[in-house]
Parts: C-alpha cells; structure tokens; sequence
C-alpha cells in the first residue's frame, strides 16, 4: 500500500511538486489571514516553509538540492530548478511596462556596477576580519558575497582552495536565503514600491533567486523589474571578478 | 490559440539565454551574461509591438498569463530546493559576510533610487533640461 503510492509519486515528480506546493501556499495564506491579517504577506510565509524544509531535507538526505533530495519529492526540484525559473521569470515580464524599463535603465545599469563592487568589497572586508590576508582568499570570498555563482567561477579562475571556494559559495547562499526572506519585511523602510527601486533593488542585491523570491513576495508586480537587472548581475560578477576586482585586491593586500 | 503565448515565450527566452551565452564567450567568461534579462527585454518589445496591432489573441495572452502566474508557486519551490544546510555549514564568515551584504545593499537602495542621476537621464531624453537639477519628483506628476 505504501509502496504503491511511494512509486506513483516517485514516477510522477513534477504533478507531485505542484500539489505540494499548492497545498504549502495554502496553509500559508491561512496562516497570513488568521494570524497576521494578511500583513506578512502569504508568499513570503510559503518560502519561509520551503527553505525550512529545504533545511530538514538537507540534514537528513545531506545533499544539495534541499527538500528535492527526498526522493519522492524530486519534482520540487524540477519545478523550482533552472528551467522554470526562468521561464517563469521571463513571462512576468509580460505585465512590465517597457517605459518603466527605459526610464530607470540608466540608473539599473549604474546599481549593477555598485552591487557587485559593494558586495565584493564587503566581502573581503570580513574575510579580512576573519584574518585571511592572501588575495586570491579574499578575492574568492569576496566574489562569493556577490552571488554563489561568482565566488567558484572567480576562485577556479584564480586558483583558491576548496575550503576558500566552499565558504564564498556559502556566503552567496546565505545573501540569497536572506534577501528571499527579509526583501518583504524591509521594502517599506527603503521605498521598494515602485518600478524604478525595483530595478535598483535586483541591480544592487543581484541574486536573482533572492530578488525573485523576495519582490514576490513584497508585491508580484514589481518582479519583472527587479528580475531585469538582477539577471545580468552574475554575468557581471563573473566578468570583474577574476579579473578587475583580483588585480586590485592583489594590488592591495599583495 | 493558447499555445502560441507559451511558444512566444519559449522562443523568446530561447533566443536570450542563447545571446547570453554568446555575449559571455566573447567576453571571454564561463557565465551567461543576462540571458534571462534580454529574454525578458524581447518579450516586452514582441508583446508591446503586437498588442499595438491587435496580432495577439486573448488565448495567446492567455498562455502568457499562466507562466507568468505559476511564477510565485514556481519560487517556492525553489526556495525548497535552496541548499540551507550547506549555507549554514559555511560557518560564521560566510554568515557574516552574506549578512552584512544584504544589510549594506538595502542601506543603499533608498540612496541609489532617489539620486540626482534621474534627472540626468531625463535629461539626456529631452535635451533642454540637460541642466536642469529639477525635483525628483517632476516625472511623477506627469
């Protein structure tokens, strides 16, 4: 009995994902309604208990993909891996208004350039901190607060340890987990309401599952607009990493 | 027909992650360069130029709002595929450093969206007021 319905859901992932997440935004926007009257917003309550569970299926299944380690929830996986993120990305940008766009363009472009150099520069300040002084170290670290994508592809570049590639990549997740989680809670504080913060905002912070999770969950309709500049971020990282932000740590630090 | 919203879509995101691919090799790096964010760029403009002719059905339209609408479940699930436990197990410097990143970028924001840069820009659209350090607020009463 429980075999069988262990095998209908192993053999089919995907619907499973979608029933498990619609029953987990349920639960959700009842909790908001009851018990918040709807003033943290039910998406932000739904990911809050995904990267909950993401947390439990990565201490028991000691993998890397949270919940969608367990085999009979792999479709979370498929469903919130690479492919329909994206797509789902590009199709909210169906309701974004090209104007909007061309207006704060200038102004998303010049975030993008001081997110990362911010991010970078944090970085190494705290790695600093923590006393490593090599700059291919810091260097690594560095790039891994900008996105978890940057810290590896500058630290192979450059030739950093495992260890030094492991934390920057740890850092990354942990701005990505924090931004997803916190963007709803501080987006009155800092006037994240209209498009043209939007576009500064995925400019600036740059993760773009962290930006995507977190307007989601702060208002859908800024989404596209973040998601726009956020994307071209890690592109970004990748290019100045290895590259600007190296020679002048080294330049720096030697 | 509903279909052809979602092949719009799929060509589109298609045609961006490929040109950020290309952009990314000839900048000699191993990462897409904005792929998602051109995709996103030529949906607008596709979507914009045929709306304006009356070219794109209600189905069509349709099949975009969908994609666009499983977009929230779709994040979920991928904040349930975040590796969590790997985040934490980076220690107390990768804690500390993805925080204070987070913490310094949204000092930032309020900074960067609200700069005199606006109106440089505006500006450079309408060339008289090139000069002009006018209130940030001038485009919002329009």
């Amino acid at each position: 009995m429980l075999e069988t319905l262990s095998k209908v859901f192993t053999d089919n992932p995907l619907i499973v994902s979608f029933a498990v997440v619609g029953a987990a935004m349920y639960i959700s926007y009842v909790i908001s309604y009851r018990f918040t009257k709807g003033r943290i917003h039910g998406s932000a309550i739904a990911i809050i208990i995904g990267l909950i569970l993401a947390y439990f299926g990565g201490i028991t299944t000691g993998g890397e993909k949270g919940l969608s380690d367990v085999s009979i929830f792999a479709g979370i996986g498929l469903m919130g891996g690479g492919m329909l993120r994206d797509f789902a990305i590009v199709a909210t940008a169906f309701g974004a208004s090209f104007d909007e766009i061309k207006k704060a363009g200038v102004r998303g472009v010049v975030s993008l350039f001081i997110g990362v150099i911010l991010s970078f520069v944090v970085g190494v300040g705290i790695a600093l901190a923590f006393g490593y002084t090599d700059a291919v170290s810091l260097t690594t670290i560095g790039a891994g607060t900008a996105t978890y994508i940057v810290g590896p592809v500058t630290g192979a570049a450059i030739g950093a340890t495992s260890e030094v590639i492991t934390i920057s990549i740890a850092a990354g997740l942990v701005k990505s987990i924090l931004t997803m989680v916190g963007t709803p809670f501080v987006a009155k504080y800092i006037g994240l309401n209209n498009p043209r913060t939007a576009m500064v905002y995925g400019g600036l912070m740059g993760t773009t599952s962290g930006v995507a999770g977190g307007l989601a969950a702060t208002d859908p309709k800024l989404v596209p607009y973040g998601a726009v500049t956020a994307t071209f971020y890690t592109g970004l990282g990748c290019l100045m990493g290895p590259s600007v932000l190296f020679l002048m740590t080294k330049a720096a630090f030697g | 027909m509903v279909i052809f919203g979602v092949a719009l879509l799929a060509i589109c995101m298609l045609s961006g992650v490929f040109l950020g691919e290309l952009l990314g090799l000839s900048l000699g790096i191993e990462a897409n360069v904005g792929g998602v964010g051109i995709a996103m760029l030529l949906l607008v403009l596709i979507v914009d130029h045929l709306k304006k002719r009356g070219k794109l059905s209600q189905a069509a339209q349709d099949g975009l709002g969908f994609w666009s609408a499983m977009y929230i479940p779709i994040v979920i699930a991928m904040s349930a595929s975040q590796n969590v436990a790997g985040a934490l197990d980076g220690g107390p410097l990768a804690i500390v450093a993805g925080v204070a990143a987070v913490a310094i970028s949204w000092i930032v924001v309020p900074i960067l969206s609200a700069s005199k840069r606006k109106e440089v820009f505006d500006g450079a659209l309408d060339e008289n007021h090139l000069t002009g350090g006018e209130e940030a607020n001038v485009r919002n009463i329009k």
